[in-house]
């Protein structure tokens, strides 16, 4: 799917690509759409929560060839 | 929806109990938290400019070592002059190995964010610590400017 910002998180762990994610998505305008990659299995539930925590929009939550990979759009 | 607001109070000064107010600090401001961490006692080491944070495995049977060591290792071993530094070391790589943040790195993250980093003045004086010690952008304060705070957060932790 198409996005306008990418964030490679591999290899990061708790709480890292969260604050990585805030900090991005701050520099980007409402409706842009953040791609993020983690290999923190952690993540796949702190990226559903801290959506909803901060009313962005997880487009997608998916797991591919091991790494995690996440579309959240800005709101 | 009104900001939500974190208070904690951070009173340890070792290496891995460093860890939970910064990362907790951390990730409620990213959840978009208002965040004020009150450092007392042991935690004042935490705002050092240059930190020396140590960990230890003395009078501690719940931490991990390698092999599972800590089922075998007598207590008095963990005793020993050099273990806090082997453990302090060993501890480090891990965490650099795993990807876990630097203390530095999760409190430079804090301060980026706004979270509000309030020395005790009351435990500086105590331990005859001066401001030049300390990071710069940090408050003194006592316990009532805590507690005007505390007493309208939504969550407030002791750690």
């Amino acid at each position: 799917m198409a996005h306008d910002q990418e964030l490679d998180a591999s290899g990061l762990n708790c709480p890292l690509p969260i604050l990585r994610a805030k900090k991005t998505l701050n520099a980007m305008t409402p409706g842009q759409v953040l791609h993020v990659i983690a290999t923190d299995p952690g993540s796949v539930k702190d990226f559903d929560a801290f959506a909803k925590q901060t009313g962005n929009d997880l487009i997608e939550s998916k797991e591919e060839g091991g790494k995690f990979h996440f579309l959240i759009k800005k709101c | 929806m009104a900001q939500k607001k974190l208070a904690i109070i951070a009173t340890k000064g070792s290496l891995d109990w460093a860890y939970p107010p910064f990362i907790l600090a951390s990730t409620a401001a990213a959840l978009d938290y208002e965040v004020q961490i009150f450092f007392t006692f042991y935690g004042l080491q935490l705002l050092k400019k240059k930190l020396d944070l140590q960990v230890t495995p003395l009078g501690n049977p719940g931490m991990p070592m390698p092999g599972g060591m800590e089922k075998f290792m007598p207590v008095i071993v963990t005793a020993l002059p050099f273990m806090q530094g082997v453990m302090t070391s060993m501890m480090k790589a891990k965490m650099k190995k795993k990807g876990v943040a630097s203390i530095e790195q999760l409190r430079e993250l804090c301060q980026e964010a706004e979270v509000k980093l309030i020395a005790c003045q009351m435990t500086v004086d105590l331990f005859d610590m001066d401001s030049t010690q300390f990071i710069d952008g940090i408050e003194y304060a006592g316990a009532a400017a805590f507690f005007e705070f505390a007493g309208q957060s939504d969550i407030c932790l002791y750690i």
